[in-house]
């Protein structure tokens, strides 16, 4: 006979949690994933219905950042709920299993849950040599196309799995590449950020949970319903952008005031994400409301787009490092001298032409 | 006492419509470029103060927006004068399919720019070179357009703007898009340098009165190339009446 999965509602009930405290659970995760009070139903029947979800968590070329963010999710119910009901079968940093033991854990769950298991990838894939990044005698593009055959569903974490993040910066040494590039004909989902807030990773786990299936992304894969809005009309510093009051200097006293960050590089009006609503570590802070410009980790290729501290990017391939007002005015000087200069040369070659308009003569 | 001896004509070259486009045109670009340039790095006037006092970046901001608005609908209106037009408006001035345009540039290019030749080139409109560079004016329109409203797209309810955000994230994302429409504004004080020059140069070698031409209209032709000009005209028009009747 084959084994029954517990659904969590029967597992929290092993566990000892109430109805009542079951319930709350839910409602929180309905608040999570931003559903209204009539969806509530959806999630408790979703919570008492469905097994846990088995999943397999890649740390490929990164910094476990990511994991790290996950693992301070605030809520700790929600946490716990998680830790509970999913099941984390595989992850080389925090499981207890090592060596052979892990891999055969891996190959355990994808044998047994063939094309129903997630598959998280923590990090970017090296393609120049792929003997970049290996885990027990397999490349890393060789162990995620194995593993993302059987998944139902594909999470890459951060800014590494979803756009290369800083191994795909100039110059690219290891030909990083993002998960999406080299998986096709599964659904992909770019939960960006460097590292991504921990409650928007559990969002997306939660909703994928609940409802069956992924969210609605935008067009660069990332779930709208938390990267739908730039940093910049989230931030609480807008009101002095609006009026026009600006930090100019890290140590100024428009710092001490907690002026807007513009013009020392704050990347907020050109990337998305949560940041200003949901913020870090228990919603207590997140870079701005520390005085730190945005940086723009959830937007593709945001290192090579630098100065951190520089309103506009640097622009490469100009011997010296310039900005486009530089160019722009040595390019302005320059046609103000062309024009110079040919204004004489008209004078000298054009003479006789101007001249011969000019044909003495009488009139009355 | 100085007078000239050439026998000149007036020709009607710039009608209403297009000298209505060009100083709008001209108007919405400083604005737009002054109101950038505050945008871009905007100066340190205000401190000490409280943000619910002023809004005055905000202004700014809305200024520029206006601006950009009322600028790509002037631009949609002359694109639909290149076909409602007279022939020095006619869209087919500006896209070089014609052999006789590519000799006519580099015909330019020698008298002009290069000054190695000094019989000045008959065009009565623009001329070939200059057509072409408009070509590339109006491209750095459109991009300039695509970019502005890309990334105004996320500030605003309407749907017009919303019709350019998809393109942000084929450039790479928001920050690209900032850089290349700043980037394009240097292209439009290069051009408006060059441009103003080159409306002087020209009045001032054939005298045909090409700086008053756009706010007036006429230019003053010799009459051998009034003739000549008038005679394709009516050639064209009989061509075309044969064609109808075909």
């Amino acid at each position: 006979m084959k084994n029954k999965r517990l659904t969590i509602y029967e597992e929290c009930q092993q566990k000892g949690i109430s109805r009542r405290e079951f319930l709350k659970i839910c409602t929180t995760v309905a608040a999570l994933i931003g559903v209204e009070s009539s969806g509530i139903a959806q999630v408790v029947n979703a919570l008492e219905t469905k097994p846990r979800l088995p999943i397999i968590w890649l740390h490929l070329q990164e910094c476990t950042c990511c994991s790290e963010s996950f693992i301070r999710a605030y809520h700790p119910t929600v946490g716990n709920l998680l830790f509970d009901s999913i099941s984390l079968d595989y992850t080389d940093t925090l499981m207890a299993a090592s060596g052979e033991q892990a891999e055969a854990c891996k190959e355990d769950t994808m044998q047994k849950y063939w094309g129903e298991y997630l598959l998280l990838i923590e990090g970017s894939i090296p393609t120049k040599d792929e003997a970049y990044c290996c885990i027990a005698g397999q490349s890393a593009k060789q162990i995620v196309e194995k593993c993302a055959a059987g998944a139902k569903a594909i999470i890459a974490w951060g800014n590494c799995a979803s756009a290369g993040c800083v191994q795909a910066a100039n110059p690219n040494p290891t030909g990083a590449k993002p998960a999406h590039k080299l998986i096709q004909g599964k659904p992909l989902i770019n939960v960006q950020g460097c590292p991504p807030i921990a409650d928007v990773m559990i969002g997306v786990i939660v909703y994928i949970l609940t409802y069956d299936r992924i969210p609605q992304l935008d067009a660069l894969g990332r779930p709208k319903m938390f990267y739908n809005r730039r940093v910049h009309d989230t931030c609480y510093r807008r009101a002095n952008f609006d009026a026009g009051l600006f930090v100019e200097s890290f140590d100024d006293e428009n710092a001490k005031r907690g002026y807007c960050l513009y013009k020392v590089g704050c990347k907020g009006p050109s990337t998305y994400n949560s940041c200003g609503i949901i913020r870090w570590n228990e919603s207590t802070s997140y870079p701005i409301q520390s005085g730190h410009p945005c940086l723009g980790c959830s937007e593709e290729g945001f290192w090579d787009k630098g100065p951190f501290y520089k309103r506009l990017p640097d622009i490469h391939g100009f011997g010296i490092e310039a900005t486009a007002d530089q160019i722009g005015l040595a390019v302005g000087t320059a046609t103000i001298g062309g024009i110079a200069i040919h204004a004489v040369a008209t004078n000298v070659r054009k003479k006789k032409l101007i001249e011969n308009n000019e044909e003495e003569g009488d009139i009355l | 006492m100085k007078t000239r001896k050439k026998r000149l004509v007036e020709i009607y070259v710039w009608e209403l419509p297009v000298r209505f486009f060009h100083w709008l045109n001209a108007l919405c670009i400083l604005i737009l470029c002054i109101t950038g340039f505050i945008i871009a790095d905007p100066p340190a006037i205000m401190t000490e103060t409280e943000a619910n006092f002023s809004y005055w970046f905000g202004i700014i901001r809305f200024i520029h927006f206006v601006a950009a608005f009322i600028f790509f609908f002037n631009f949609i209106f002359r694109l639909y004068w290149g076909f409602a037009g007279n022939r020095y408006a006619r869209w087919n001035n500006f896209v070089p399919l014609k052999k006789a345009q590519w000799k006519e540039i580099w015909e330019v290019i020698k008298v002009d720019v290069l000054m190695i030749k000094n019989k000045p080139v008959d065009s009565i409109g623009h001329n070939a070179l200059a057509c072409i560079i408009y070509l590339g004016v109006f491209c750095a329109f459109l991009l300039q357009s695509i970019t502005g409203f890309g990334l105004y797209a996320k500030m605003s309810e309407s749907i017009f703007p919303k019709l350019f955000a998809w393109t942000i994230p084929l450039m790479g994302g928001g920050l690209v898009a900032r850089e290349i429409h700043h980037s394009l504004m240097w292209f439009f004080i290069l051009f408006a340098l060059i441009h103003v020059y080159l409306v002087f140069y020209h009045d001032y070698i054939e005298q045909r009165g090409e700086a008053s031409s756009i706010i007036g209209g006429w230019k003053f032709i010799e009459e051998e190339i009034a003739e000549r000009e008038e005679v394709e005209e009516k050639a064209e028009i009989i061509t075309q009446a044969a064609r109808k009747d075909e």
